[in-house]
């Protein structure tokens, strides 16, 4: 009955989804036709020559690597912090919720521009890294660097998952774990035995999203990372290519967009999947 | 005193918030510091100075006025799609919705590119704009297509939830008793849906205003033509030879506290919202 | 189910510190990973890093070809040369800031006094090497689309109601700069020593500049590949590069005078004495002054500071035409300080 109904529009439905229908392909799926078609104007020699480069492969390890690092980071935190904002009420709640979200408003440039004056060769830190350095015999830079890269990659993406898991974790509520609590049970236990099964789904997503984005991180990227081939992520590489000015050069630099695209389908595709494998498990709960 | 006591009855209060503020403090607040602890360098007068100059306060003017421009027409659209998206039947609408956060999980540089070359002189929609006499590239037009591009998603996904929750027949009830679809849209729906569209909204301002990756390519960074944004007048200070950090940072303490600024309203009304359906 | 969820606080505390260490410690070891290769003692292979500038990135792909080859040949090592490009004054900064260059290559001196001001680069570099280290020079010319439709021919025909200019921004491009202190140069031959008359055309040149890039490249990429302005001030090299690859659908117009640009090298001292590599870092440099080098380098459109190499190229570039250098702006800090400075003249014309 109600399918019926809905499936049955009036000319104004029609004309309002065609706007929307329009809008989405003109703004979405033109872009996304475009780099492929971009990349491919050349032909498969050229695509292929561009996507196996060497300089191409390094900054799709560095990206891999910085995005990996960054997700295991921000999930840990996102398990603790939502643990504590959705279990237990305290002073100073909505700030703390307020300066996490921080690096989801302010601009990556920022960012970027706060590493350097922390950790640069002139930064306020600096004698700190030095000092450690020379205790531990190690010679670890945090800017121009890989760990400065990754630092980078966790500063933008740092409340992602967390974004995702707080609805999921007060949707939940504290009865089940206050019962398990009062059983004796301890506080691992309860995480893994009573809260993960209800937002297992949810926390995926989140980590879907935040590996999205740490791949796509150029802004913050782009001010600590300056040598091509050894600490460049792949934006950096299509920035560089698109910057070598020639015909080639831009043809190539939207064969690597390809395989960031192609990186960002396949989020698409796994955050689809575990959006609709979290409706289910919450919908099984109802 | 009891309330406090009934909280605590959960384990790992002390360790998560221990871990909590840890992380947040040595990952993001400790480089942010930089920030704070430079500009002060300044003294209020060389301060107000240096986010004053004319290149800095049209940057200003360029990153907000264009902002809230796509985050407005975001509005529109995004409305539409997640109306269309909520109600209606359509082949191929499992895709759009599947599809919608694209512009989040596209690396903002290869947007930049993309959209520059589509709307410059050469591409197929920058011709078509040219016809009607709009330059495309290159200009504040490119500039609020990208950010229309980036802040699609923010909009779609915070009133989809909203709107599925609100049942059709409300609106049904109103337009039997009489009501033109107009009247109803903007009596019944449109309160409904304001704290989400709200939300939306800041969002998609909170990320227009600071956007660096996807609109570097396609304005023209020029100050003259007023398309330089606030991000690309701290890079260019990052980036010149005589690096001029205490500038950088003063005018990135200024957009800092609207992004703060903004997030705080944007809980304000989450939490309006929140009361309001209790 | 009730003894499996009693555990104790101590093992949650544990667990959750395991996790941190194991965090820090995948950290710590990215890094040792990435630094170790350079690091490591009496292996084989050597690896420099280059910054440079914008539009050397063709020429240093090939230079550093022929410079390993020759290494190689020579002492039996490998050498792998890592480049790192961007607007000159950037890259400048980043080498400040840490970014570990045992080499740069940059598109003017003051860039390297900078470095040099903060003591990483010995005084006096400007003599070690020959011709003010200056393996190759260029100079600055105009790039107008075929058939020259708005009759560009000399600087004042830039000030044209209806030109639109592309140029990169000074503050973060070098070639920016050398294109400024041209334009100066002419006003100042035309106004004599009326500074207010100059600024007033330097004021409606750049009135009419319709992009500003960064870096050069940024530029060249504004005005060829997405077809923006009428006038592209540009590097030579630049200039005769994107003539090869479109030949057909650009001019080169000379203007009248113009500046003798002379980007600069050097060794910056600090970085190579930490990683060992001093004696392979002067060797790339002054390689670039042996005849080989010299002709790769006319090839890419420098101009050779080889005299008799510099002649072999003459079909390809303008020998005539009159050139002012930097010491006519009484040298590089002198220039940096009137012209470049925050508040100086180039905010004062482009502000106002």
């Amino acid at each position: 009955m109600k399918r019926t109904k809905k499936s049955r529009l009036s000319a104004g439905q029609i004309a309002l989804t065609v706007t929307g229908v329009l809008f989405f392909a003109v703004m979405l799926v033109w872009p996304l036709a475009e780099v492929l078609y971009r990349s491919l104007k050349d032909g498969w020699a050229l695509y292929w020559s561009a996507v196996t480069a060497e300089n191409t492969l390094s900054a799709l390890r560095v990206t891999l690597l910085a995005a990996v690092i960054a997700l295991l980071v921000d999930t840990f935190f996102a398990l603790a912090a939502s643990w504590l904002l959705t279990k237990f009420d305290f002073r100073g709640k909505s700030l703390l919720t307020t300066l996490i979200d921080i690096p989801f408003s302010i601009s990556p440039v920022i960012a970027g521009l706060s590493f350097i004056m922390m950790f640069g060769r002139n930064g306020l830190a600096t004698p700190v890294v030095n000092w450690f350095n020379d205790t531990f015999g190690v010679d670890i830079a945090l800017v121009f660097s890989i760990p400065g890269v990754v630092l980078a990659t966790i500063f933008v993406t740092f409340p992602y998952v967390l974004r995702e898991l707080l609805p999921a974790m007060n949707l939940q509520g504290r009865a089940e774990e206050e019962a398990a609590a009062q059983l004796g049970a301890g506080g691992l236990a309860i995480f893994r035995r009573v809260t993960l099964p209800h937002i297992k789904w949810s926390l995926i997503y989140g980590m879907v999203l935040c590996a999205a984005r740490a791949f796509g991180e150029f802004g913050a990227v782009y001010a600590v990372s300056k040598a091509r081939g050894e600490t460049f992520t792949l934006p950096l590489e299509v920035d560089a290519l698109y910057m070598s000015g020639g015909a080639e050069a831009i043809t190539q630099a939207f064969a690597v967009s390809s395989i960031l695209v192609l990186m960002a389908l396949v989020m698409l595709i796994l955050k689809n999947i575990a959006e609709w494998r979290a409706r289910k498990s919450s919908e099984q709960e109802e | 005193m009891k309330k406090k006591k009934r909280n605590r009855v959960i384990p790992g209060f002390g360790l998560t918030m221990g871990i909590t503020v840890t992380m947040l403090s040595l990952l993001i607040l400790l480089p942010l510091a930089s920030v704070l602890i430079r500009s002060f360098e300044l003294t209020p007068a060389e301060f107000w100075e240096t986010i004053t100059r004319s290149n800095v306060v049209g940057a200003f003017q360029t990153s907000i006025l264009c902002a809230l421009l796509a985050a407005a027409i975001n509005c529109v659209f995004g409305l539409i799609l997640a109306w269309i998206l909520v109600r209606y039947d359509f082949p191929g609408k499992r895709l759009i919705d599947g599809m919608i956060e694209l512009p989040f999980a596209l690396p903002t540089a290869v947007a930049g590119i993309t959209l520059a070359k589509m709307y410059s002189d050469q591409g197929v929609l920058g011709q078509a704009l040219n016809r009607i006499g709009i330059q495309g590239s290159y200009s504040r037009v490119g500039l609020v297509i990208a950010l229309v591009f980036v802040g699609i998603p923010f909009v779609v996904r915070s009133i989809q939830p909203v709107l599925r929750k609100l049942p059709p027949s409300c609106e049904e009830a109103a337009l039997t008793l009489g009501a033109s679809k107009g009247f109803t849209f903007r009596h019944v729906i449109l309160p409904e849906l304001t704290p989400a569209l709200l939300t939306g909204f800041g969002l998609a301002l909170a990320r227009g205003i600071g956007e660096y990756g996807s609109v570097i390519y396609i304005s023209g960074n020029s100050a003259k033509n007023g398309t330089q944004v606030v991000s690309y007048v701290i890079m260019q200070k990052l980036n010149s030879g005589s690096a001029d950090y205490v500038g950088a940072a003063a005018i990135a303490l200024v957009l800092l506290a609207i992004s703060f600024l903004l997030m705080l309203l944007l809980n304000m009304v989450q939490w309006f919202a929140a009361r309001r359906t209790q | 189910m009730n003894c499996n969820l009693l555990k104790s606080k101590k093992q949650i505390k544990t667990a959750a510190l395991g996790l941190c260490v194991c965090l820090l410690a995948g950290a710590l070891t990215g890094c040792g990973a990435s630094s170790g290769e350079t690091s490591e003692e009496g292996s084989e292979v050597i690896e420099l890093l280059n910054v440079s500038y914008d539009p050397t990135r063709e020429f240093y792909a090939a230079y550093n070809e022929l410079f390993t080859a020759y290494y190689e040949e020579t002492y039996g090592v490998t050498v792998e040369v890592t480049q790192s490009h961007g607007g000159s004054g950037s890259q400048a900064r980043s080498v400040i800031e840490g970014n570990e260059a045992d080499v740069v290559t940059l598109a003017l001196a003051h860039d390297i006094t900078l470095i040099e001001d903060e003591g990483m680069i010995d005084e006096g570099w400007i003599d070690e090497f020959e011709n003010n280290s200056s393996p190759y020079t260029s100079t600055i010319v105009f790039l107008v689309r075929a058939g020259n439709e708005k009759n560009i021919q000399d600087w004042d025909d830039l000030l044209q109601e209806d030109v639109d200019i592309i140029t990169p921004d000074p503050k973060s491009s070098g070639g920016a700069c050398w294109n400024f202190l041209a334009a100066w140069y002419y006003a100042q031959q035309q106004y004599g020593d009326d500074e207010s008359q100059i600024k007033e055309f330097m004021h409606s040149l750049y009135a009419n500049v319709l992009v500003m890039d960064s870096g050069a490249r940024g530029a060249t990429t504004t005005f060829v590949e997405n077809g923006q302005g009428d006038v592209l001030i540009a590097w030579e090299n630049e200039a005769l590069q994107t003539m090869e690859d479109y030949p057909d659908e650009y001019e080169i117009i000379t203007p009248s005078v113009s500046i003798l640009a002379e980007p600069s090298v050097a060794i910056v001292d600090e970085n190579v004495a930490d990683h060992g590599t001093a004696e392979v870092a002067e060797e790339y440099l002054e390689y670039l002054y042996t005849d080989e080098a010299q002709r790769l380098i006319g090839e890419y459109y420098y101009r050779p500071t080889n005299e008799e190499i510099l002649n072999e190229f003459s079909d390809v570039f303008d020998l005539d035409v009159e050139l002012c250098t930097i010491d006519d702006f009484g040298g590089w800090d002198a220039a940096y300080e009137k012209f470049f400075q925050d508040d100086a003249i180039f905010d004062e014309i482009y502000n106002s």
